[in-house]
């Protein structure tokens, strides 16, 4: 039973839920690129992402009243961290002044928690969990005094005057959330560990995996929460091939963020610094790149993709636990594309979409009974390693003997 | 800052892991514009000096000072940012990226664009990429590199690796260059072509050079200064003439006879 118009159809499903795939992958490929870390715990950025933004959409009344005066709060520190700025330079030479403002940013921490408490009926966990981030991201806020201030002042503003505009509030929120979560596993978890072997990196990240995963439930809830983004997933209709409205908005998003990653690592500064760590740390130390400063971005950039991936993915499947499982799915991806490749991270996934629906549709339904999706692309990814194990667009490692 | 002062004064720097101590109380002084070499035996602590001065060690005692400033705790990129810039024994060069790209990463201390004024001022950034480029080209010209301008650099041959090091560490501008071991595992005809490069540098920019070398020969040619390190110590320094007619140096590279 061949019928073009049917594989069309299915083709074009499937490219274009591959790019779903690619978007999880990608949070890999950058970390991955960058410090050589496989970082395990990306899909659970992706489950954290979804539900920070799902809660802090539902959560309505008291809850955005606090936090007009937590941005009143956030627009204080700004100006303070600013001024420190001006005044006083910041070094380890200049130690005891650290320490003030550690001590300093830790009262207005007990202060924020005791305000919580006393506003009470929130759950305690989300709050403590709240000044654990802000506690986070002063600590970050102290080495780059100014940027931190300029994030800072942005909240407050859009905390502010976004009003009645859940959304995008709860999108800026949930963005600096994800970014002060990035830098913060980078400075917590993995640099304590710098110079290890791989292998104990990777075990990090899964401890890391399980961590967030708590967290998440623990900080929010282990409910299956509806996410509505505002596009409607209707298909229309080209030349008798239906297509999903929705996966046509997700490829069309996708296209602008790596567009917007490939100019960041290709034209500017940053990104030839970036590209320079990733290929050898010690020569990128010689030549004045602050190591701690670039992985601190790629981590941030990664909280980044996962928040989108995050974004999509929960508004298809709704924002559930299973979120965090698509880390396996992007496994297949990865072996394809190769592990340190923005490019091949996104024709990877276009592949591994592609090929599991029509696996599905045309052989797996009539002949094997169906659900082949579960286990086709890593069959495939398995074959695949057998041919070309350093993916499509991988560096191929010639060792010099 | 007249010509006779200290530049670089590193002052009795110890160095220790755990148990082993690397360098033990070194101390020496670095004129502006000097060739200064440390030469000794293997394991006598001389690229645990440079690291140590590089900032990718940290000194358990000491004080290193840099035209007045003190230095001692800075970190690499800090260390990088005063004007130092250093190549290494084994060699730590970008292998996926081609020479010129390595280069050019050498001018990203030089560059002031940022994000923004990339997306909103593309003239503005592209004349500026044009301006390093340039240098950059200079640079190549000088280290007769043109041929390989475009070859991944892991491809290359080892002493044509050391010279990209070294082009990537003078498109820095350094005032102080470090130089572990430049000509390390080369034939005659790659050392002389280097010993060349560096008189050349040294000439052309008056750059500060602090030379690391195992074999005592290559460097009394280069050398304004020598000094000698043994077992984590200093046990001479002075003109090359001097140190190479030191019995305590002569022992300590052929052993008591």
């Amino acid at each position: 039973m061949w019928d073009p118009l049917l594989f069309v159809e299915v083709l074009i499903g499937g490219l274009l839920s591959g790019i779903m795939y690619s978007i999880v992958a990608l949070g890999f490929v950058l970390i991955f690129k960058a410090s050589g870390v496989f970082n395990f715990a990306q899909g659970a950025l992706v489950l954290f992402a979804a539900l920070t933004f799902v809660l802090m959409l539902e959560v309505t009344g008291d809850f955005w009243n606090w936090t007009g005066g937590l941005s009143i709060g956030f627009a204080g520190l700004a100006g303070l961290l600013f001024l420190l700025n001006r005044k006083l330079l910041l070094n380890d030479a200049n130690r005891f002044l650290n320490i003030k403002v550690l001590a300093f940013s830790a009262a207005i921490l007990v202060a924020i928690v005791l305000a919580i408490f006393i506003q009470g009926g929130h759950n305690m966990w989300r709050g403590v969990f709240i000044a654990l981030l802000l506690f986070l991201g002063l600590t970050v806020g102290i080495r780059k005094p100014n940027a931190a201030a300029a994030v800072l002042l942005g909240v407050a503003i859009i905390a502010l005057f976004a009003g009645e505009i859940n959304f995008w509030r709860s999108l800026v929120l949930t963005l600096v959330v994800m970014i002060v979560l990035g830098i913060a596993i980078e400075a917590v978890v993995l640099r304590p560990l710098v110079n290890q072997e791989p292998i104990i990196l990777f075990m990090a990240t899964i401890g890391l995996n399980f961590v967030i995963e708590g967290m998440a439930q623990g900080v929010w809830d282990a409910d299956v929460h509806g996410l509505d983004i505002g596009i409607e997933d209707i298909p229309f209709e080209v030349a008798g091939v239906y297509i999903s409205q929705f996966d046509i908005f997700v490829a069309v998003a996708a296209a602008l963020m790596v567009g917007t990653i490939a100019i960041f690592f290709n034209k500017t500064r940053i990104g030839r610094a970036l590209r320079a760590v990733a290929d050898d740390h010690q020569a990128a130390m010689s030549v004045g790149i602050p190591l701690k400063n670039i992985w601190a971005i790629v981590w941030a950039a990664s909280g980044i993709v996962a928040l989108f991936a995050g974004l999509m993915w929960g508004s298809k499947l709704g924002v559930q636990f299973s979120l965090a499982l698509l880390a396996f799915k992007a496994l297949p991806v990865l072996i394809l594309g190769g592990f340190t490749s923005i490019p091949g991270a996104i024709v990877g996934g276009l592949i591994v979409g592609a090929t599991e629906k029509i696996f599905e549709v045309f052989v797996g339904i009539p002949y094997l009974g169906g659900g082949t999706e579960n286990w086709s692309p890593y069959m495939l990814a398995l074959i695949f390693l057998l041919f070309r194990p350093q993916g499509l667009f991988g560096e191929r490692i010639i060792e010099r003997v | 800052m007249n010509d006779t002062a200290s530049y670089l004064s590193i002052k009795d720097i110890h160095l220790h892991f755990g148990g082993i101590r690397a360098i033990q109380g070194v101390g020496f002084d670095v004129r502006k514009s000097e060739v200064f070499s440390i030469i000794g035996p293997n394991g006598a602590g001389k690229t645990s000096m440079i690291n140590v001065i590089s900032g990718f060690y940290r000194p358990t005692q000491g004080q290193i000072q840099f035209d007045g400033v003190d230095r001692t705790h800075y970190r690499p990129e800090q260390v990088a940012r005063l004007g130092f810039a250093r190549t290494f024994q084994n060699i730590a060069l970008f292998r996926g990226m081609s020479t010129l790209d390595n280069i050019m990463t050498g001018r990203l201390l030089k560059m002031k664009q940022n994000f923004l004024s990339n997306a909103f001022y593309l003239g503005r950034s592209q004349r500026e990429e044009m301006e390093h480029r340039e240098y950059v080209e200079h640079i190549i010209d000088f280290l007769e590199i043109q041929a390989i301008r475009k070859i991944p650099v892991g491809r290359l041959p080892y002493g044509l690796q050391k010279r990209v090091e070294l082009a990537r560490a003078i498109a820095m501008e350094p005032k102080v260059l470090l130089l572990d071991e430049p000509m390390a595992g080369m034939n005659l005809e790659e050392k002389e072509d280097m010993a060349r490069f560096i008189l050349d540098v040294n000439d052309e920019w008056g750059t500060t050079m602090l030379l690391i070398e195992h074999d005592m020969s290559v460097v009394m040619d280069l050398s304004d200064k020598v000094m000698v390190m043994d077992y984590g110590e200093k046990i001479a320094q002075g003109t090359p003439d001097e140190v190479r007619v030191d019995p305590v140096v002569i022992r300590a590279y052929l052993g008591d006879t």
